[in-house]
């Protein structure tokens, strides 16, 4: 692996940061009663989005799922307008339509984040089938969960990318736990990268709480994808803060468990350990770009609490065109 | 297809033809590229096809029979038709999905059921069921250029029909058309029972019985104004469809006259649709389940009767 340089390396790291502090920013509105319904946090999970996402243009697709605030942000969205859907304003993504879960934003080639586990699979596979017909290199990556994972789509959609040689990537993010449902108990095999032999595509297990690692692993699979060489299935092993969504009881697994993947794995915490020995970055650099992301999401909370919120006389716009 | 290289057919043996021949010779002269077979997928071929409209396409996809549409639904209920809402008008959805239900080929009761109903409740979606060969083309040419998701419900038993179709002729969605002016009592009937109602508006002219029939083409948007207009000139109103009576889009159209126009009914209003059991295989069975012409008829005696 060529090495990583400065900018790329701090970037990576700026981005993680971003989620995490997005994240926990979230959560406090959460607290306050001004976000509704349910949020799912990806704090914890951000080397994945992050490692990929580096490697995407904006005219590639994304499809996310219903823990998508990071993949939103790895693929560049402005945090302003996503904490403006998460309140309910006219300036959000969605103009208060979609909220936490349906946040798109088609300048990025995100096609959505997801409330269905596993729908949004083929719907990148049918990107990618869009950008083979159309000649171009555009790629598409569908995240999912390992709870994902054991849908049909998914299985489905990996047999149609293989046979088609679609430049899509797979990428199952195992956080440990489908809703409450341990991985242990959802699959047979301890490596469920192991699946892509099936369908005759390479499978990747990578560490995901290593920002590098999946950056290295998904610079291979882009570079495969773009080149007409088809997709891969990515597993990457990472672990979730919070529970499935933010008040989550979270019987079905212990504060120690948790509290070790923070001390040992924490994807923030590495990648500052790394830039530092690495010297890609100085303390000071790292404290520079954490003030720089603190100010832009109290940016985005004051541009998202500012906005207009949505209408009621709007209710019915946006089901169908004109 | 010729006028839009954007156009393209995905679904199971489409470019074989279909079981009933729909897409017969498209690939001939479009290519495997533009007409495209795929696995037995239903579920990730209708979201491969949502995937490519959302990304620029427009995909026809073909659900072999109505009856396959429990696998896609998810596809096509909570992303095709939800996409544009949930993005706040960022996506479009412009896809068609071509499906064939029906029954009378005693294939039995999953390959034969009339489940339309379901996909006009869903917003988001439109949903036309043609009954000349000349709106199967219009239609199904309008759905293609329409930017959301429409759902074109054929009728397997219509697919031995012939009929003048006019080269490039739009039927707009949304359309309802009359197919018979009459005074006496209104029928609207869909798919199939469009010609059952005609002909058993002939056998009621020889009875002095003058019956108007309506055709909606589009049961979601459906043309309130046409069958209201209708209704409150013959004063009657019979529904009737293949489909379940219960829960049917007739209760639909019912409720709608009802409160849009109860004021005009000399008669309540009467529906015509299946009994609410499986379709069967046995001809005897299957024969006694379908409803037509003599069921029309039949209910129209009895609104004249009121």
């Amino acid at each position: 692996m060529s090495a990583l340089d400065r900018a790329t390396a701090l970037e990576l790291y700026r981005v993680m940061r971003t989620i995490r502090q997005f994240e926990a920013r979230a959560v406090q509105l959460f607290g306050e009663n001004k976000i509704w319904g349910t949020i799912h946090s990806y704090a914890g999970q951000e080397g994945v989005a992050v490692g990929v996402c580096a490697h995407l243009r904006d005219d590639d697709w994304i499809t996310s799922t219903h823990r998508g605030h990071g993949h939103c942000i790895a693929k560049g969205a402005d945090v302003g307008r996503m904490f403006a859907e998460l309140l309910g304003r006219e300036t959000g993504y969605c103009r208060g339509r979609g909220g936490s879960m349906h946040i798109a934003d088609t300048s990025k080639g995100n096609l959505g984040a997801n409330g269905i586990v596993g729908g949004g699979i083929p719907i990148a596979t049918g990107a990618a089938l869009t950008a083979t017909y159309t000649g171009s290199d555009r790629v598409a990556v569908s995240f999912f969960g390992d709870g994902g994972a054991n849908q049909g789509t998914l299985h489905e959609s990996m047999n149609l990318a293989a046979i088609w040689k679609l430049p899509v990537l797979f990428v199952c993010e195992n956080n440990q736990y489908a809703e409450t449902n341990p991985v242990k108990d959802a699959f047979a095999v301890e490596d469920i990268s192991l699946r892509a032999a099936g369908y005759g595509m390479p499978g990747v297990r990578v560490n995901g709480q290593d920002v590098r690692e999946t950056y290295r692993v998904a610079a291979d699979a882009v570079a495969r994808a773009r080149s007409g060489l088809g997709p891969t299935f990515i597993v990457a092993e990472t672990y979730r803060y919070e529970g499935h969504y933010y008040g989550d009881p979270q019987v079905y697994r212990t504060k120690d468990e948790i509290e070790d993947w923070r001390a040992k794995r924490d994807p923030l915490v590495i990648a500052r350990t790394w830039l530092t020995t690495d010297r890609l970055a100085s303390e000071a650099d790292l404290a520079r770009v954490d003030r720089e992301v603190d100010a832009e999401i109290e940016k985005g909370v004051a541009f998202a609490e500012a906005g207009e919120p949505a209408s009621p006389i709007r209710l019915p716009e946006d089901v169908y065109a004109g | 297809m010729r006028r839009d290289g954007g156009v393209v057919v995905i679904g199971e043996d489409v470019a074989e033809g279909g079981p009933y021949g729909a897409t017969r010779d498209l690939v001939a002269e479009f290519g495997d590229r533009r007409v495209i077979d795929t696995p037995i997928s239903e579920a990730a071929v209708t979201g491969v096809a949502v995937g490519a409209a959302l990304s620029g396409w427009r995909p026809v996809v073909e659900i072999m029979f109505i009856d396959f549409i429990t696998l896609a639904l998810d596809q096509l209920v909570n992303h095709a038709a939800k996409a544009r809402y949930m993005s706040g008008g960022q996506l479009r959805v412009p896809l068609v999905l071509r499906t064939q239900g029906g029954a009378g080929v005693r294939s039995g009761a999953q390959h034969s059921q009339s489940l339309e109903a379901w996909l006009a409740h869903v917003p988001g979606l439109a949903v036309v069921m043609p009954a000349t060969p000349a709106d199967a083309a219009g239609l199904l040419r309008a759905a293609i250029r329409a930017d959301d998701p429409v759902v074109v419900v054929e009728n397997k038993a219509l697919y031995y029909e012939k009929g003048e179709v006019a080269d490039g002729a739009l039927v707009p969605i949304g359309a309802a058309v009359t197919r018979r002016d009459g005074r006496d009592v209104t029928v609207v009937a869909t798919s199939r029972l469009v010609g059952e109602a005609l002909a058993a508006a002939d056998e009621l002219a020889a009875e002095g019985v003058s019956v108007e029939v309506i055709d909606p083409r589009t049961i979601n948007p459906l043309d309130r104004e046409t069958i209201l207009r209708s209704v409150s000139r013959t004063t009657r109103l019979v529904v009737a469809h293949e489909a379940a009576t219960i829960g049917g889009f007739g209760a639909e159209v019912a409720a709608m006259v009802a409160e849009e126009a109860i004021d005009r009914l000399a008669a309540p209003i009467v529906r015509v649709g299946a009994p609410f059991t499986p379709v069967p295989a046995s001809p005897v069975l299957e024969d006694a389940y379908l409803v037509g012409r003599r069921e029309i008829a039949d209910a129209v005696r009895r609104v004249l009767r009121w």
